[in-house]
């Protein structure tokens, strides 16, 4: 028995919504360790090109299974990498839930990131589709995938941190 | 008045550094008609680039469209095999082909409905007899004499190979016998499946990123998460080795075959003994070929064909301008992988790429270099790690692929 109360069609949007914005705050904040607290322990984290999304191939920027690489991309971005530093901001409208079965939720939204670095003006560094499946538990919502599907054709330099 | 339209840049001597190429004058990496020069000599001169897997065209009639520096091309496959032509209608230039990839039954130009074969030839023009017996094409308009500007082909071992030039060498003959053992040995003509793209425009010179894929020294240093997990490492046996006079680059390391000598660690000042993946899989080397080795493979001028570990990609060098390059990064391994060895793969391409935790610090690094360079045009660069000659070395600390690089390139610009 399930002793938290289930999201309901009325209660699940805001909810996801809610937990949607304390992500990309989190990551806005470049509160980078605080990142795998969203994730399920056997999670599927992806940045992916649209186009390879779109033809079922499996190649993504970013590829995580489970929080262990989660864990790593974190450590490895902050003590193996050298890279300018940046401010990331992100937008996202058009978050909608498609699903609810029982515990598991499947929602999508839209998300812009602009990115701000030292020697230039702002510009639009990604923007896509999360395409999402949540788990929600007693201790709130967390994803169990995480998919960012990027319409760039190309990524301007480099994508240093997760969307 | 002629002087006024010289720009600042221009008035710098072109003139090479009296060491010759153990030194890099900087404006080779921003001067706009010396770029114009490189894309008509290099990239559509006698040289062959490579334009993508065989496997991306399993149809007659799949296509894809691929830039060549400026040019586009289309990649299509017909009933007798893989087809190049320019992306420009013979017609005014139109462009026929609008999307990166697709399936068609010809090849037509939206603007007049000009139609192609597969093979580029001129096969349908509208109101070619004009319309009540007036207008229309003059009476001995010939077709062929009209078709698309067709590029010279070669598919070899599943990758597909194109050249603007008539008078280029056979590809086996360009690459010369080291270089294309090592083409072999990943793309053996076992039958290749392709896991995806990633492309990333680099605000740099091409030739920063070009240095940097045949520069072993800065792979010691750099890049920490190689040094950190024995994948790359400044006393692996490297073979470091410039060929075909100095055109291509043919590196290969066997990691775990230490050259004998001290405790090299500290002197790698990245090195970071404390770190531990939780996920292990992300650095375990799989030696599939039974060779333990790993090969970084330059065809010049515009493919990378690298196996890191268990990583197999081909990079694509496009420069779109002098100051910016976008890289196409082809993905692959063998359609009879079994799902442990593709998981491997796709988790061992997080170190490259736009997110890769080892060429994000390249295009990270070339960006600031390449302001720097483009600044001081006036400045030069030093190349005499690994002594001042251009002969294959075994040894990563050498910077013997850059200078065999512009001992070739200064014969071929006349610098």
């Amino acid at each position: 028995m399930s002793t938290h109360p289930p999201l309901t069609n009325e209660t699940a949007r805001s909810a996801v919504q809610d937990f949607y914005e304390d992500y990309a705050a989190t990551l806005d904040a470049g509160r980078l360790d605080d990142w795998p607290r969203y994730f399920t322990e056997d999670c599927k984290y992806r940045v992916i090109a649209r186009e390879n999304y779109e033809s079922g191939l499996p190649h993504a920027t970013i590829y995580c299974d489970g929080i262990g690489m989660i864990k790593d991309r974190v450590n490895s971005t902050r003590d193996c990498t050298v890279y300018e530093p940046r401010y990331l901001r992100h937008f996202m409208n058009g978050i909608r839930v498609s699903a609810i079965e029982g515990d598991v939720i499947r929602a999508t939204g839209s998300f812009m990131v602009i990115e701000s670095v030292s020697d230039k003006e702002p510009y639009v560094h990604v923007v896509g589709q999360y395409v999402d499946t949540l788990k929600h538990s007693a201790d709130g919502l967390l994803f169990s995938e995480r998919w960012c599907v990027y319409d760039n054709y190309r990524i301007f330099n480099s994508l240093i941190f997760p969307i | 008045m002629h002087t006024q339209t010289i720009s600042m840049d221009s008035l710098v001597r072109r003139s090479w550094p009296e060491q010759g190429y153990t030194r890099v004058p900087a404006w080779v990496y921003s001067d706009e008609a010396i770029f114009e020069r490189e894309l008509n000599e290099f990239f559509y001169g006698d040289t062959w680039c490579f334009v993508g897997l065989e496997c991306e065209h399993p149809n007659v009639g799949s296509f894809r469209r691929v830039w060549i520096g400026k040019k586009q091309v289309i990649v299509v496959r017909d009933e007798d095999g893989i087809n190049v032509v320019e992306n420009r209608c013979a017609h005014r230039g139109g462009a026929i082909c609008w999307k990166n990839k697709g399936e068609a039954e010809s090849l037509t130009c939206p603007y007049h409905q000009w139609n192609f074969t597969l093979k580029g030839d001129l096969q349908g023009v509208p109101l070619k007899r004009g319309v009540h017996g007036q207008g229309g094409m003059p009476k001995d308009f010939d077709n062929k004499m009209h078709g698309l500007r067709k590029l010279r082909v070669t598919v070899r071992g599943g990758a597909i190979w194109a050249s603007f030039s008539d008078t280029v060498p056979p590809f086996d003959e360009y690459c010369g016998p080291e270089l294309l053992q090592r083409l072999d040995r990943l793309m053996p003509g076992r039958p290749l499946r392709l896991l995806g793209h990633s492309r990333q425009l680099i605000p740099s010179n091409w030739k920063l990123y070009f240095e940097n894929t045949r520069d072993p020294y800065h792979g010691t240093l750099l890049h920490t998460f190689f040094i950190t997990f024995g994948l790359y490492r400044a006393d692996s046996r490297h073979r470091t080795a410039p060929v075909q006079d100095g055109r291509h680059s043919s590196n290969y390391a066997v990691p775990a075959d230490k050259n004998p000598g001290e405790d090299i660690t500290s002197e790698l000042t990245r090195f970071r003994g404390d770190l531990q993946l939780n996920d292990m899989e992300m650095v375990r080397f799989v030696d599939e070929y039974e060779d333990g080795g790993m090969s970084a493979l330059q065809v010049f001028p515009g493919a990378f064909v690298q196996q890191h570990a268990n990583v197999l990609a081909i990079r694509t060098t496009v420069p779109k301008s002098v100051g910016e390059v976008e890289i196409i990064w082809t993905y692959f391994g063998y359609a009879d992988d079994s799902e442990d060895m593709q998981r491997i793969r796709l988790k061992q391409a997080n170190l490259l790429g736009p997110s890769g935790f080892v060429s994000m610090d390249d295009s990270e690094l070339l960006k600031q270099m390449n302001i720097q360079v483009s600044g001081a045009p006036e400045s030069v660069g030093v190349v005499e790690m690994g002594g001042r000659d251009v002969e294959p070395q075994v040894t990563m600390a050498t910077e013997v692929g850059i200078r065999a690089f512009y001992d070739f390139y200064r014969r071929t610009m006349g610098f």
